[in-house]
């Protein structure tokens, strides 16, 4: 059963010449691990975010976000209410912002579900002593929090969990930690990050995102082994890689397109080697699962 | 703080060789130089020994409880006071009810409703703050004692139902000021941590509204009430000054006033001495307090950016 | 980042009204100084001539705004007021806010046993209250201003230098100051050239606020009578000799003064904060 369909969600903010979001589908499946790739921008992080409905203010979205085959856009409070609860959950990407440091973190756990037994037991199952729900945040590390927020996360029995650059926020070493307790993990999988090389490692299958388009999507050894769309060459070759010979690393030239202006065909024309006169004029759709005229 | 209040107390006690002319002259301040006042002067001050024991020496009896002889009543400080002090706390004690839960109600209803509720909340608050307790004073009494006849325009009656009632419109004037300060800074708190993540974070996992603002909104926006309470409660014990005088109630503020008219000093130090114990007192307590509020600080430190 | 992308573009609440009403503020507050200085030549009638037979009357042609209990016309008491109401205050900022800043930066500045002794100090100061201070010296020296304000300015001292302080703190990190020092500028050039340019627009706004409170509290004094000497206009004099004509149920000659301090006081309140906001938003974040 399909845990998440989006379909051609189309998001635009007040004062903007074009969609923060333009038409991204995307779809996962029960126990599937989905990684969403992008860097900064391209509007991965506010796709997540959509699936529980969190959207900035004066937002306006067509298409349709279904959780469990229910549309979270059209749905009303309470049953928002309760997909938060129990249906889906998120992990922020910094989570000594995300918990308020005046409150013990038994209290953090039990917010939404008041089973102090439960959290203990979720405690102990991302690794952490039952001492912890005694203590504040500020006397945790930032690994020891992202699992506090994970085992929150759990505390509803989800079916779903978004992870927002769970790592981005930790070194190495804790990034390691975390990551193999999210794979260990049960429930569906949508994976936000900016490393492809992670992305690939760790999920089944990958969507590529630009500018608030998916612009390639595949199996994670696919698209690590062939990527196609000329910006998913481009973050691989950007990223420092363990196995194979030593090589200088090419940064993309450019910047993302800015939201103030109006885009017209293929927003990574200006920054594309391959970029031609029809990628200016005319929007690239999605063919074999990449949107590109020279793929 | 120990040292603070010793430097304080030196202070109030020393600046009486400030004045102009020898100390006993200054005590005096006009009145007959009669072996009557000639001696209380004597008995308080031994202004014939060294500076730095007759320091010691009033020290020494203030902290024994003996706040020294008015020049004058020619009677003790203590029993001046005795009578006072009630009115004057209970005054200060309804005024820090009134600014409380106005000012953080207040403060509340413009950051979590805004729109229109805030925008005149903004404009109450301007003007509140732009109202000293005297004018406050003046204006409530002749509106609401003197025009409409609601509320008694001063004294304190007898029995303590009627000192309640004569104290409403003297409380209301006093709080008035704080009333406008406290919502503003409740509001900038709330509005403050509202953008905060871990806000955004606690509705996503579906916690009520209602729990939002209360846990978490108001909950971290306490931390910057209590440290303006040191601030509320000196401004409104030092401003029981003007408003015991506006409205004539027998309180220690006003005595305060009477006695610097007639230049009787030692009611001065008296009465400085225990508003300045006092607040330090209370700025005390807050630093206790704070850390149970703030799990973040501890003991010892001080928030810089107050 | 959607937050951040939100405020970037300005989706935030702005007030376009809030500009319409510092303008309206700014410009009460050039009114009130103008008729502070030009008060002599403003007055219609002579603030302490006394007519009883006048007493208390209503506003009228030759008593704009009516006439106080002792006969006096309100209107030129209200104008020559302006002067002593003003004056006291501004005696009172440029003391604090001299004093103030020279303490602040020279704390910041050369740390050590320097700033640990200043700060102490300052930290005594704040021990007490401004109004309190006033009183006491007041019981002390007598009559007159200049006591009052000399104790208002070091009641209010500590809030300017431990501004000024930490703001000169934050700024001596910044690069500048080391490629000055590197240049070969002195201590006192780099403080004077560069960091005071720096720091000084925070500071001003703070003080058109201490403006404010400088001005309650010394009216407040003078509502006491411990003030400004007894036949000298003040506003918060004028209080104090409105009461008895609130009892007999006259209130115009203590409202009237009471307005002018609630908006004046509100006048330099709004300018003070909006250009706190401004500088504040051209920090970057």
């Amino acid at each position: 059963m399909t845990i998440l369909d989006i379909s051609n969600l189309t998001l635009t903010l007040p004062d903007t010449a074009r969609p923060v979001l333009s038409n991204v589908s995307l779809s996962i499946g029960e126990t599937e691990t989905v990684a969403l790739v992008g860097e900064s921008g391209s509007g991965k992080t506010l796709t997540a975010r959509s699936v529980i409905r969190l959207l900035p203010h004066g937002a306006r979205v067509t298409g349709t976000v279904k959780v469990a085959g229910q549309d979270v856009l059209t749905m009303d409070a309470r049953t928002l209410t309760t997909l938060r609860v129990s249906t889906a959950a998120m992990i922020f990407q910094d989570p000594r912002a995300s918990i308020n440091p005046l409150r013990r973190i038994g209290d953090f756990l039990t917010e939404t579900i008041r089973a102090r037994d439960k959290a203990v037991e979720m405690l102990a199952r991302v690794g952490l002593p039952v001492s912890t729900a005694a203590q504040y945040p500020g006397a945790l590390s930032g690994g020891m929090l992202q699992r506090v927020m994970i085992a929150a996360t759990l505390m509803g029995d989800p079916k779903l969990i978004l992870a927002d650059e769970p790592t981005t926020a930790l070194d190495v070493t804790t990034q390691a930690e975390v990551i193999a307790l999210l794979t260990d993990l049960k429930p569906s999988l949508l994976f936000v990050t900016h490393d492809l090389g992670l992305a690939s490692a760790i999920s089944d299958r990958v969507y590529v995102m630009y500018a608030g388009r998916i612009v390639e999507t595949g199996t994670a050894d696919d698209l690590f082994s062939n990527p196609r769309h000329p910006y998913t060459r481009a973050l691989l070759n950007s990223s420092p890689r363990i196995d194979g010979p030593a090589r200088r690393l090419t940064a993309i030239d450019g910047y993302p397109p800015d939201l103030r202006t109006p885009l017209t065909g293929c927003p990574f024309a200006p920054r594309c080697p391959l970029a031609t006169a029809i990628c200016t004029e005319q929007e690239p759709q999605p063919v074999n699962h990449v949107a590109c005229h020279h793929a | 703080m120990i040292l603070t209040l010793l430097v304080a107390s030196f202070v109030i006690f020393g600046c009486m060789y400030l004045a102009p002319g020898n100390p006993v002259s200054f005590l005096l301040s006009g009145r007959a130089a009669n072996p009557a006042n000639m001696q209380v002067l004597d008995a308080e001050y031994h202004l014939n020994e060294p500076f730095i024991e007759q320091y010691a020496r009033w020290l020494g009896q203030v902290l024994h409880g003996n706040l020294g002889r008015s020049i004058e009543y020619r009677s003790s400080v203590d029993s001046l006071l005795a009578q006072r002090l009630p009115n004057t706390l209970l005054l200060v004690a309804m005024s820090l009810v009134i600014v409380l839960v106005a000012g953080l109600a207040l403060g509340w209803l413009s950051a979590i409703r805004g729109g229109r509720t805030d925008g005149t909340i903004l404009v109450a608050t301007t003007v509140a703050v732009g109202t000293p307790s005297f004018v406050a004073a003046i204006i409530l009494q002749a509106i609401f004692a003197v025009k409409l006849g609601w509320l008694p325009a001063g004294g304190t009656g007898t029995g303590f139902p009627q000192l309640a009632e004569h104290l409403i419109l003297p409380a209301i004037a006093l709080s008035l000021y704080l009333i406008g300060l406290l919502a503003r800074v409740t509001r900038s708190a709330m509005l403050e941590v509202m953008e905060e993540e871990h806000v955004t974070v606690a509705r996503s996992r579906g916690v009520p509204e209602r729990t939002v603002v209360w846990r978490h909104v108001f909950r971290n926006s306490l931390v910057t009430v209590l440290t303006m309470s040191g601030l509320i409660i000196s401004t409104l014990v030092v401003c029981t000054v003007l408003v015991e005088d506006a409205f004539s109630v027998n309180g220690i503020g006003s005595l305060l006033d009477l006695s610097t008219t007639t230049k009787d000093f030692p009611v001065v130090q008296a009465i400085s001495l225990i508003f300045i114990t006092g607040f330090m007192v209370v700025n005390f307590a807050v630093d206790l307090l704070l850390p149970v509020v703030d799990p973040r600080v501890t003991l010892g430190e001080r928030n810089d950016a107050a | 980042m959607t937050i951040a992308l939100a405020r970037v573009l300005g989706l935030n609440r702005s007030k376009p009204s809030g500009r319409y009403l510092y303008r309206c503020c700014i410009t009460f507050v050039a009114i009130v100084v103008l008729i502070a200085v030009f008060a002599p030549w403003l007055a219609p009638h002579n603030p302490n001539a006394v007519d009883l037979s006048d007493a208390l009357a209503g506003p009228g042609r030759s008593h704009l705004l009516g006439v106080d209990a002792d006969g006096r016309d309100t209107l030129s008491r209200l104008i020559i007021g302006a002067r002593t109401s003003l004056l006291g205050p501004l005696g009172v900022t440029v003391l604090s806010t001299v004093a103030g800043v020279i303490i602040g930066v020279a704390s910041a500045w050369y740390g050590g046993w320097v700033d640990s002794l200043l700060s102490r100090t300052s930290e005594l100061l704040f021990a007490f209250p401004g109004l309190l201070l006033a009183i006491l010296i007041v019981a002390i020296y007598g009559e007159g201003l200049l006591a009052p304000v000399v104790a208002l300015g070091a009641a209010y001292l500590p809030y300017v230098s431990r501004l000024t302080r930490s703001l000169v703190l934050t700024e001596k990190k910044r690069p500048y100051v080391e490629a000055c020092r590197i240049q070969g500028q002195s201590s006192l050039q780099i403080a004077m050239m560069h960091v005071l340019p720096n720091v000084a627009p925070v500071v001003l706004a703070q003080s058109t606020i201490n403006f404010g409170y400088a001005l309650i509290d010394l009216a407040g004094l003078s509502f006491l009578g411990l003030g400004v000497p007894p036949l000298t206009p003040d506003w918060g004099a004028m209080v104090f000799d409105g009461e008895s004509a609130i009892q007999q149920g006259y209130p115009l000659s203590a409202f009237v003064p009471c307005i002018a301090i609630i908006l004046t006081v509100v006048a330099f309140n709004v300018v003070g904060e909006h250009w706190a906001d401004r500088v504040a938003r051209r920090e970057p974040q």
